[in-house]
C-alpha cells in the first residue's frame, strides 16, 4: 500500500471515529427517507409511475449527495492546517497528489457508503412497482459521479484555507454556480446557453443518470470536472506546502 | 551533515531569518538559542523541508532541500513546537500511521512502534486517544513520531514547551539518550535546556546568528575577556571609603576600562583582611595593565581572576542588548 492508501485508511478512520461523519450520514438518510416518503407514499404518490418515483428519488438524492459531499470534504485539509497536523504530512516523504488522492478517495468511500445505505428505497419501488434494475444501477452511478465531482470541489476549497467555514463557503459558491448554470442556460441565448448547459453540473449531464440512461459524454464530464478540481487542489497543496 | 549558505526567509518585506550560514557535522547535538520570534522555528522548518527559504542553499546529507525534498524528508525527523498528533487516533495507531507515512514497511513499523513507545515511555498509553493525553505525554508522542523511522537528522523545536519541571528532566534525559545515534538540532529560549543537552550552541537574534560555539568557547570569548575581579589591599592609610576611591582612580585610568564595580559597604568588606574585591569591566583582557597600574601605585594585588558570569547573562546581553 502506497502513501495514498495509508492516507485513505487514516482519513476513512477519521470519518468513522468522529461524530461528524455520523451526523452527516444521519441527516442525509433522514432527509432522503422523508422525501422518499412524501414522494412514494404521500397523497400524490398514486398518481405517479414507478419510474417517475425512482427519478424523483434520484433527483432528491442528488441534491442531498452534493450537500453531503461539501460537508464531508471541507475538513480534509483545513482541519489539518488548523490543528498543525499538516506539518507531519508536509515533512514526510509523501507527494502532494498522494495526499489529495488519499483524502479524496476516503471521502468518496464514506459518501458512497451513505449513498448505498439509501438503496432500500429503490428496492422498495422494485418490489412494489415496475422498474428496471439497470435504472437503479445507472442512477447510483450518477450519484457517485456527482458526489465525486462535488467532493473534488470541496477538496479544492479546503486546500485554500485553514478555516472550515471559509472552505464550506467557497465550495458552496463553486458548486452552487455550477448548479445554477443549467437554469441560466434556459434563460440566456446561444452561444452562452450551450456553454452553460455543457458546464452545468446538474442539468443535461445529470438528467441521463436520473432517467437510467448511461451516456459516455456525461461520464466524461464528471470525470473531467473531478480531475480538474483534484489537479487544482494538488497545485494549491504544492504551493502551500513550503509556506 | 547539514550545510546552510546565506539562507534568508522573508515574509513579504519583513525579514524573518538571515542571512545565516553554518555547518553541522554528523553526530553533533546543536542548540539554537534565542528569544521568541527571532527566527528559530523558521530556521528549523526550513531544515525540515517545511518552509522554502527566500534565498540561499540548504543541503542535508549532500542533498539540496529544494532539488530533492522527497529524499531529504526520509532522512529527517521533525517535532514542531506543537506535536502534530491526530486527536481521534490512539497513540499506537498514530505512531503506526507516522511510521508508514515516513516510508516504513508494515512489518518494520509493527516492530518499531513498541520500540519507540518504550523509548519515549508511552507504552502505557498505547490505546489512549491522543486527545486525552496530557501535554507531557503529547510531547513524548511527538518525539516518538519524529524518531519512528530512525532518521539521521532529528529536529526538535522547543521540545520542553509547556512541560513541568519533572517532565523537562525526563525530556532532557530522552534527548541525551538520542545523542548517540542521531544528529540533533534543538531550539529553545531557555538556556539551561540547551546548555545541558547540546554540544554546540548557535545564538540567534533578529534572524541572525550572533554567536556560536561550545558552551566553553562562548564563555571564553564572550565572558572572560570582558571582565575580571581584582582583590586589592589599598596602600592608602585612610578611611575605607577614601582608600577605595584611590584604588578606583588608578583602575579607571587604565586605557580600555569601561567600568569599575565597588562594594556597597567598603568598611565592612575591608574589616577582616584589609582588602577589597573590585569588579573591572573592559573591552579586552586587561588583567596585565590593571595589575601593573595598581602595583605601580603602591597597592597590593592579592587576587586577580577572570569574571565568571552566568551564561544566561551573556545570552541576555547578546539577544537583549543594553537591557543586560
Amino acid at each position: 500500500m502506497g502513501a495514498t492508501g495509508i492516507i485513505f485508511r487514516r482519513e476513512f478512520g477519521a470519518y468513522v471515529r468522529s461524530p461528524m461523519g455520523y451526523i452527516v450520514a444521519a441527516v442525509v438518510l433522514l432527509l432522503d427517507g422523508i422525501l422518499f416518503y412524501a414522494l412514494a407514499l404521500g397523497p400524490r404518490a398514486g398518481e405517479r409511475l414507478s419510474g417517475e418515483v425512482l427519478m424523483g428519488f434520484f433527483y432528491n438524492a442528488s441534491g442531498l449527495t452534493a450537500v453531503a459531499a461539501v460537508a464531508l470534504s471541507i475538513r480534509l485539509i483545513a482541519e489539518e492546517r488548523a490543528a498543525g497536523t499538516q506539518l507531519l504530512l508536509n515533512t514526510s516523504p509523501v507527494r502532494d497528489w498522494e495526499i489529495v488522492l488519499g483524502k479524496f478517495l476516503s471521502a468518496l468511500a464514506f459518501l458512497s457508503a451513505i449513498t448505498v445505505a439509501t438503496l432500500y428505497m429503490p428496492l422498495l419501488i422494485l418490489v412494489n412497482g415496475k422498474i428496471a434494475v439497470g435504472h437503479i444501477v445507472v442512477g447510483y452511478l450518477g450519484l457517485t459521479f456527482l458526489g465525486a465531482a462535488v467532493l473534488s470541489i470541496g477538496l479544492f476549497a479546503t486546500a485554500l484555507t485553514r478555516h472550515q467555514l471559509v472552505a464550506a463557503a467557497s465550495a458552496s459558491v463553486i458548486t452552487g454556480t455550477l448548479f445554477l448554470l443549467w437554469p441560466l442556460s434556459q434563460i440566456v441565448g446561444p452561444p452562452l446557453s450551450r456553454v452553460f448547459a455543457a458546464l452545468a453540473i446538474h442539468g443535461r449531464h445529470w438528467a441521463g443518470f436520473q432517467a437510467g440512461l448511461f451516456h459516455l459524454r456525461d461520464v466524461v464530464y464528471y470525470v473531467a470536472l473531478t480531475y480538474f478540481f483534484l489537479y487544482a487542489a494538488t497545485k494549491v497543496m504544492e504551493a502551500k506546502r513550503w509556506e | 551533515m547539514v550545510h546552510l549558505s546565506d539562507v534568508t526567509k522573508y515574509y513579504g518585506k519583513k525579514r524573518a531569518l538571515g542571512p545565516v550560514s553554518f555547518e553541522i557535522e554528523r553526530g553533533d547535538t546543536v542548540g539554537f538559542l534565542g528569544l521568541n520570534g527571532v527566527g528559530k522555528t523558521t530556521l528549523l522548518k526550513i531544515l525540515a523541508c517545511g518552509l522554502r527559504p527566500s534565498s540561499g542553499t540548504v543541503t542535508i546529507d549532500g542533498l539540496d532541500i529544494l532539488d530533492d525534498p522527497h529524499e531529504v524528508r526520509k532522512r529527517v525527523g521533525y517535532l514542531p513546537e506543537l506535536p502534530p498528533v491526530y486527536g481521534d487516533m490512539t497513540v499506537g495507531d498514530y505512531l503506526h500511521f507516522a511510521g508508514r507515512i515516513r516510508g516504513l514497511a508494515p512489518e518494520a513499523v509493527a516492530l518499531r512502534v513498541p520500540e519507540v513507545e518504550e523509548y519515549a515511555r508511552i507504552t502505557e498509553v498505547h490505546d489512549v486517544p491522543t486527545r486525552n493525553l496530557s501535554q507531557g505525554y503529547r510531547q513524548r508522542v511527538g518525539v516518538a513520531q519524529a524518531i519512528i523511522h530512525d532518521p539521521d537528522l532529528l529536529i526538535l523545536d522547543e521540545p520542553t514547551h509547556d512541560l513541568d519541571p519533572v517532565q523537562i528532566m525526563e525530556m532532557r534525559s530522552m534527548i541525551r539518550a538520542l545523542k548517540d545515534s542521531h544528529t540533533i538540532l534543538i531550539s529553545s529560549h531557555i538556556l539551561p535546556e540547551i546548555s545541558q543537552t547540546c554540544d554546540r550552541l548557535l545564538i540567534l537574534n533578529a534572524g541572525e546568528i550572533v554567536a556560536s560555539g561550545t558552551e566553553a568557547e562562548l564563555g571564553d570569548t564572550l565572558l572572560r575577556s570582558r571582565g575580571m575581579v581584582v582583590t586589592v589591599r589599598p596602600a592608602v592609610d585612610a578611611a575605607a571609603t577614601a582608600a577605595l576611591e584611590a584604588v578606583e582612580r588608578v583602575i579607571r585610568a587604565v586605557p580600555g576600562v569601561t567600568g569599575v564595580g565597588l562594594p556597597d559597604r567598603p568598611a565592612r568588606a575591608m574589616a577582616a583582611t584589609g582588602a577589597v574585591t573590585v569588579r573591572v569591566d573592559g573591552e579586552a583582557d586587561l588583567r596585565a595593565p590593571v595589575c601593573r597600574a595598581l602595583v605601580e601605585a603602591g597597592h597590593d594585588v592579592i587576587g586577580l581572576s577572570l569574571a565568571e558570569r552566568e551564561l544566561e547573562r551573556v545570552f541576555v546581553e547578546l539577544v537583549g542588548g543594553a537591557e543586560a
